[in-house]
């Protein structure tokens, strides 16, 4: 199936839903790693808005990016709960582990503040973290 | 043949629970997926009829089952962290198979619906003005009064909104209730519809929770036609903190940039999509059933102090030895919470700082921790109850860098719409940067002889402070939501307290 065909596929999807354009989103993130220029441009025409309106939105949300990195990567919490259990000493040696390779990324909170230090790679998390655990889970990511 | 139980929640999961189940079942033993005591660092938790082992790895998976282990705990529920709590909202921890309705049924479920339905809206609103509860979310705004307001309100089409953007790191009541119990909030969301004549509901669920997503989901489906003819639908959000203050929730769910809007108009007479709204936490909505129940409101009125009724789940977490999920009636102080029940440190070092209620909340000193658990008590104390979750910090934490992180996280998470929160959190950044360098110097073009109306000399220390003090209070009072108008809390707790962590 070509590109702009699993795009209208995606949009058709969702049609008939009040407040579409998150839920698309997500698909089109999901599919295509990214929500680019053309995506953008598609989406606004389905919904009748502009590539600016729906521009303004992809740019608002972490979990939206421009480009697709073909990396894979690890999301770290670096919030309160997590510093407080030590991550921060963790942080210079994971990013020496995944060096260009991995892509580290910085996510605030996934809920499992009382056994911290966390991960997430994909849908699957990680917590107990400590040194040798974190760079383990850098290499195999 | 033994049965096995062991929860499914995503800590549980986190810390190794999917490889020991599998390798109980592997060692011929049925294994039941429970949801968590919340007892998190006996996690994973092996029950054996009703006496547990934990922490367990693969390597205990023959000791437990054939008796042999040392890390038997005894019986779960007489373990006095279960034990002294008193569970309403979390009475299902632990016991019941999280997405089974035959589970859901026999531990009380859909009994609060039935009533509600019978009692018709304006007797269900007294039932939950009765038993005093409040907003569970942080701003602690009594339930049946946001219910009454949406109920009076004339409308073709009403909603039911639950925030589940539970973003406030120290917290994880609101996953644990859905991943672990998803049918009572979906049953407090349906009486909440019955109550306010509202047909339609939406979670917004954060997405840093896949877990809670995919249950949600399943316990939607599976409860369709009971809660029919509500309808609830599950809307995952896309890494917004500021997507968890209500107004930027709704523009989200409209598919909007997730800004803040102003108020008024309250979401109650014009929220989603411009109809009357309700929206409540998770914690408040699945609250609710067991007030629906008969007795349930007087016994909830009963627990508490002052104008703070009933439970409130509170976690423990940060560097505490004994994190977890503990529900009980308002009124125990943070000394109780975090040395009796959550034995100190983990890392076993003298206790610095507790934060409550997440990275909004102020930092408390262990000089003020007899105030009682309390909405008022705590804003008398400049201090917030939130979320109720508390970060407990050992002697090694720095609480200028912490202070420091609050002002970052508030600049990286702004919606940008109001200015005191999105220029404020950055200057604030820069303020905290200079009073730990010693001040500040004039700078070359403020030397030049044009700029004769500068004063004559850079700021010092104590000016720069004073400096922060004064844009702290700027966010507080003209910030549009509480992102930026809490912020001033944990860096202005951590500089009364700790001031000396701030000069370098």
């Amino acid at each position: 199936m070509s590109r702009e065909q699993k795009l209208s596929e995606i949009i058709s999807d969702h049609s008939g839903r009040e407040g579409p354009l998150l839920p698309i989103l997500h698909d089109v993130q999901e599919e295509f790693g990214c929500v680019d220029e053309e995506a953008e441009q598609a989406i606004a025409g389905a919904l009748n808005l502009t590539r600016a309106e729906v521009h303004g939105v992809v740019s608002f949300y972490h979990d939206f990016k421009p480009k697709a990195d073909p990396r894979p990567v690890v999301q770290i919490c670096r919030a309160e709960s997590c510093k407080s259990r030590g991550v921060e000493a963790l942080i210079s040696d994971a990013e020496k582990v995944a060096g260009g390779r991995v892509k580290l990324s910085t996510v605030y909170c996934l809920g499992l503040c009382s056994v911290g230090p966390n991960a997430r790679v994909g849908d699957t998390l990680h917590a107990r973290l400590d040194g040798p655990t974190l760079a383990r889970l850098i290499e195999n990511a | 043949m033994t049965t096995i139980r062991i929860s499914d929640d995503a800590l549980a999961r986190a810390c190794g629970a999917d490889l020991l189940a599998a390798a109980f079942t592997k060692a011929g033993a049925t294994v039941e997926r429970t949801s968590s005591w919340g007892m998190h660092w006996l996690e994973p938790l092996v029950e054996v009829d009703g006496k547990g082992f934990g922490p367990a790895t693969i390597e205990d998976v023959n000791a437990i089952l054939d008796g042999s282990s040392g890390k038997g705990i005894g019986v779960i529920a007489d373990h006095p962290f279960i034990a002294s709590q008193q569970r309403l909202t979390f009475a299902r921890a632990g016991r019941t198979r999280p997405t089974n309705l035959g589970d859901y049924e026999a531990t009380g479920g859909w009994a609060g619906l039935r009533r509600a339905r019978e009692l018709g809206p304006e007797k269900i609103i007294d039932e939950v003005l009765a038993s005093g509860l409040r907003g569970r979310g942080g701003a602690g705004f009594p339930a049946a009064i946001k219910w009454k307001t949406v109920a009076g309100a004339v409308a073709d089409q009403k909603y039911i909104v639950c925030n589940a953007d539970e973003g406030d790191s120290g917290t994880f009541a609101d996953r644990m209730v859905m991943e672990g119990d998803p049918f009572a909030l979906i049953e407090g969301m349906a009486i909440a519809g019955e109550a306010v004549g509202a047909t339609r509901g939406y979670v917004y669920l954060r997405s840093e929770y896949p877990d809670a997503i995919a249950k949600m989901n399943a316990a939607v489906q599976a409860s369709a036609h009971i809660v029919a003819p509500f309808v609830v639908e599950i809307r995952a959000g896309a890494g917004a903190y500021v997507c968890g203050e209500e107004t930027s929730l709704l523009n989200s769910l409209e598919g909007k940039r997730g800004e803040v809007r102003a108020k008024p108009p309250l979401p109650a007479l014009k929220g989603l999509f411009g109809k009357p709204t309700v929206v409540n936490n998770v914690l408040t909505l699945s609250a609710v059933p067991h007030i629906l129940t008969e007795g349930g409101a007087s016994l909830y009125d009963s627990l508490g102090v002052a104008r703070s009724k009933g439970t409130m789940p509170i976690q423990l977490a940060g560097n505490i030895k004994h994190g977890g999920l503990y529900e009980t009636a308002f009124g125990i102080t943070l000394r109780e919470l975090v040395y009796d029940i959550g034995g100190g440190t983990q890392s076993g070092r003298p206790v610095k700082a507790v934060q409550v209620g997440g990275p909004l909340g102020a930092y408390i000193h262990p000089d003020q921790f007899d105030i009682p658990f309390d909405y008022e008590a705590y804003a008398a104390a400049d201090a917030l109850i939130g979320h109720a979750g508390i970060t407990v910090f050992d002697d090694s934490a720095d609480m200028g860098s912490m202070a420091r992180f609050a002002m970052e996280f508030c600049a990286a998470e702004s919606c940008g719409k109001c200015t005191p929160c999105r220029i404020g959190s950055t200057r604030g950044v820069e303020l905290i940067d200079r009073i730990k360098a010693g001040g500040r110097e004039l700078d070359a073009l403020e030397k030049t002889p044009q700029m004769h109306n500068m004063p004559k000399k850079g700021r010092t220390q104590d000016e720069e402070i004073q400096l922060l003090e004064d844009l702290c209070e700027t966010m507080k009072f003209g910030s549009l939501c509480a992102l930026g108008g809490f912020t001033p809390y944990p860096v202005m707790s951590a500089l009364k307290h700790w001031p000396d962590d701030f000069r370098g």
